[in-house]
């Protein structure tokens, strides 16, 4: 008996040392030392610790922006951005609806692929993240303080927005590049006259460095190829801007056999620099067009938007030295720009190999005007004067690269299921590591900057067929984390992504959590539906339109009992959230809405729109669980026959 | 063997407040949330109209002296704050949401009434009075309104108009 009992107290003398170690154990340093080799160890992050990166993942087919914590996979917010939100009422408010109108009418939805976040001298600075919108040619921007989508611009002459949205290494630019060509400007005319009438455009959309306001600078109308991907110079090439091609020979129809016929494609190598100089001195030709620039205000919590009408244009051929084409094997998809500058890979999805091209030797055979003949007046260079490597054999299908900064690169491969992990400059395969399944992009934080955190990879896979539990026939997306810090790759956790996630990007988290905004302050709210005290409540009716004007504080809304409501009116609940603490959200749903709910972060003031269609006493609700007293916030709007004489009236705990 | 035992187990004890010791303590946030066992205040007189004129509550606020005359000008900017900031639970001379401001500064002190403004999370699980008073109002919360000292004391300042 004493025995077990001696035993019982060395257990927990053990227990008690083990917990102390985890006690001490510091966020930094996990996966260090003995444990190294525990997976589960280096992605967990305790209850109540934070993640150490932030990574906004597209969301793909589900037109928003997901964001995790790495390295725990825990996703912690979906940011809407292209698609209607009923979460919290994004595009279905009246605040917010103008975000997402285009030249097509209200498009609430769109097909979102590559996230990049601003930067300052090549490093991630956390201030915007860009997103593209790949159906109805958009490009958003999300500020990271608010984590809200503050901007959205439509891109004209542009079909399938693809080749976006990559940005230059201060946020000088935002770039947007077409994947299908089309007829510029847009006419009706015969399919199979695409070829040499058909045209492709890159897009150039400047960005105020003080408030992130794009506008488009210029668009290169270029030949009619399909201009898949696209990458930044940096440092050494900052001035460039480089994009894959695919179907050079220009077919309608078929592609998968008719564009796949060619040996090389190209990559477009852009000296906006150049250009931009041009059009800064009167060059390009303005033309009509007809885009949508939406923009949210942050003191009046409204979005606007603005119908613009003509855009410039610039032909490649009117600025000599402003582009060239690179011969790259086999229908080049991903187009990546190492850190320093130098190396530009091309990844033909044909191709057995990677193709590396130098930058030096670019600018060598540039000035040397060694070309190899032209396409529609754009010099082609000499394949093997600007080669600088090629990864041979690596795997299968090679898609994308990213570097982590300590001089290696780190290649998806579709068709073969892996990431191949390579050395920039002697081109030998270091390492390589199956995914499940199907890999599209990898992400490094920070991999698309001068200065990668080269600690982790994701994969973002495009299969997923029996990595979770099943759930019928339609799945949710994947990724894997890696450990890359070692030589050797190192699978540490799988999890699930939203809509098909496409490309994504990541930072430290230390860049963004110390800006994000608590609360919006009443005193700056300049909404002119705001009802920002009791005073300034009231219900006003105009023709069939009645506007009420109410708050809300734990746990009430004032007015909560509204008479003289009509059927056949429209009735708009401009609500103000009175909070000003941290985390109290209210939310607001009334019967029948055919629209959504909305959430109301404290200091912001939304507003819904409810058409009542029958006559009775109608109730609505706070729908976020926000006090003791959350069940109690609720109120009753008295609908009317359409001839009644009711005055409206309204009230708040009188009888 | 029963002095082994007696060791192993006072180590083990050290063991385990060693842990409790640890830093960590301060930082994790899941003891904020856990309830704390509230001292009974058994009193059969509402909270709100118990009279304490000497507890100063818990807060920024130490110490307020009070003028002679009241700062009608300070009193007047007082007045806006209150508006603007409270009347969504507050009524001047009645029981609303909340409790009337009217009088309070015969039932408590400058600093509590300050500190309930400016603290109000803390005030209302560790001040007493404060928490009866959470009670009293059905659990509803006072809410944080991110008010500057300064605009506290010129509330301060208006209630002592009403």
């Amino acid at each position: 008996m004493k025995k077990s009992i001696n035993i019982l107290f060395f257990l927990a003398i053990a227990a008690g040392l083990v917990s102390c170690n985890n006690g001490n154990d510091q966020r930094g340093t996990k996966g260090q030392g003995g444990l190294a080799s525990n997976a589960a160890e280096r992605v967990y992050v305790a209850p109540g610790e934070h993640d150490e990166y932030y990574a906004f993942m597209s969301g793909g087919f589900s037109g928003q922006l997901s964001v995790y914590g790495l390295p725990s996979g825990r996703m912690l917010k979906v940011l809407p951005v292209f698609s209607q939100n009923p979460e919290n009422g994004y595009g279905y408010t009246e605040e917010t609806k103008p975000m997402l109108n285009t030249s097509y009418g209200f498009v609430p939805w769109d097909d979102s692929h590559h996230p990049d976040i601003s930067q300052t001298n090549g490093e991630l600075d956390g201030r915007w993240i860009f997103i593209n919108g790949n159906n109805t040619p958009r490009i958003a921007r999300i500020g990271l303080q608010n984590f809200k989508t503050e901007e959205i611009i439509e891109i004209p002459n542009s079909a399938g927005n693809h080749s976006s949205s990559f940005i230059t290494e201060n946020t000088e630019y935002v770039v947007a590049g077409t994947r299908f060509s089309v007829p510029i400007p847009q006419k009706d005319m015969p399919i199979n006259e695409y070829k040499g009438n058909f045209k492709g455009s890159l897009t150039f959309i400047s960005v105020d460095q003080e408030t992130g306001r794009m506008g488009i600078k210029f668009q290169l109308i270029m030949p009619g190829f399909n201009y898949d991907l696209s990458h930044p110079g940096r440092d050494k090439s900052h001035g460039w801007f480089f994009f894959t091609t695919y179907n050079t020979e220009e077919a309608h129809s078929l592609l998968e056999v008719n564009a796949s016929q060619n040996d090389k494609d190209f990559i477009a190598a852009i000296n906006w620099k150049v250009i931009e100089e041009y059009v800064n001195n009167g060059g390009g030709k303005m033309v009509p067009a007809n885009y949508a620039h939406n923009v949210l205000d942050e003191h009046t919590h409204t979005a606007t938007s603005t119908m613009l009408k003509e855009v410039l244009t610039v032909n490649p051929m009117d600025v000599p030295g402003a582009v060239y084409f690179l011969p790259t094997p086999k229908s080049p998809h991903g187009c990546d720009v190492d850190p320093s500058g130098e190396y530009i890979i091309g990844n033909g999805k044909l191709s057995a190999d990677l193709t590396v091209h130098s930058f030096t030797k670019m600018l060598d055979a540039i000035e040397n005007k060694k070309f190899d003949g032209e396409a529609y007046g754009i010099p082609i260079l000499k394949f093997e004067d600007i080669l600088a490597g090629v990864v041979k054999q690596p795997g299968l299908g090679p898609l994308h690269t990213e570097f982590d900064g300590k001089g290696n690169a780190y290649t998806t491969f579709f068709i073969s299921s892996e990431v191949v992990k390579w050395k920039v400059g002697t081109w030998e395969v270091l390492d390589r590591q199956p995914v499940f399944y199907s890999v599209g992009h990898g992400m490094i934080p920070g991999g698309n900057s001068r200065k990668p955190f080269g600690k982790y990879f994701v994969a973002l896979n495009k299969i997923t067929k029996d990595r979770y539990l099943p759930t019928g026939p339609e799945l949710t997306q994947s990724a894997q984390l890696f450990d890359i810090s070692g030589d050797k790759m190192e699978l540490l956790l799988d999890f699930p992504t939203i809509g098909e996630p496409h490309y994504a990007a990541a930072i430290p988290a230390e860049l963004i959590a110390k800006n994000s905004r608590k609360i919006f302050k009443l005193a700056e709210n300049k909404h002119p539906y705001a009802a920002l005290n009791d005073s300034e409540t009231k219900v006003v009716r105009d023709g069939n339109e009645v506007h009420i004007y109410m708050n809300m504080i734990r746990s009430h809304f004032s007015p909560d009992n509204i008479e003289g409501v009509k059927v056949g009116d429209k009735v708009y609940f401009h609500i103000t959230n009175l909070e000003q603490d941290f985390d109290v959200p209210h939310g607001f749903a009334v019967i029948g809405a055919n629209n959504a709910e909305m959430l109301i972060v404290p200091g912001a003031t939304e507003t819904l729109v409810w058409e009542p269609k029958q006559v009775g006493v109608w109730p609505f609700y706070c729908t976020d669980f926000c006090s003791a007293l959350h069940q109690e916030m609720q109120g009753y709007v008295r609908v009317s026959p359409a001839d009644s004489n009711i005055e409206l009236s309204w009230s708040l705990g009188e009888d | 063997m029963k002095k082994t035992l007696t060791i192993f187990t006072v180590l083990g004890v050290l063991l385990f407040m060693g842990c409790g010791d640890g830093e960590k303590k301060n930082t994790d946030p899941y003891e904020k949330s856990t309830p704390t066992e509230q001292t009974k205040v058994v009193s059969s007189v509402p909270a709100s109209q118990r009279v304490d004129l000497t507890n100063k509550g818990i807060g920024p606020i130490k110490n307020v002296e009070l003028g002679e005359t009241i700062d009608m000008e300070m009193a007047a900017k007082g007045e806006e704050v209150y508006k603007m900031n409270c009347t969504a639970c507050h009524k001047v001379d009645k029981k609303f949401i909340g409790p009337a401001p009217k009088g309070i500064l015969e039932r408590r002190t400058p600093e509590w009434v300050m500190n309930m403004i400016l603290n109000p999370d803390v005030m209302t699980k560790d001040d007493p009075l404060a928490h009866d008073l959470l009670l009293e109002f059905n659990g509803s919360p006072m809410a944080n309104q991110q008010m500057s000292e300064e605009q506290a004391r010129q509330m301060l300042e208006y209630f002592r108009t009403l």
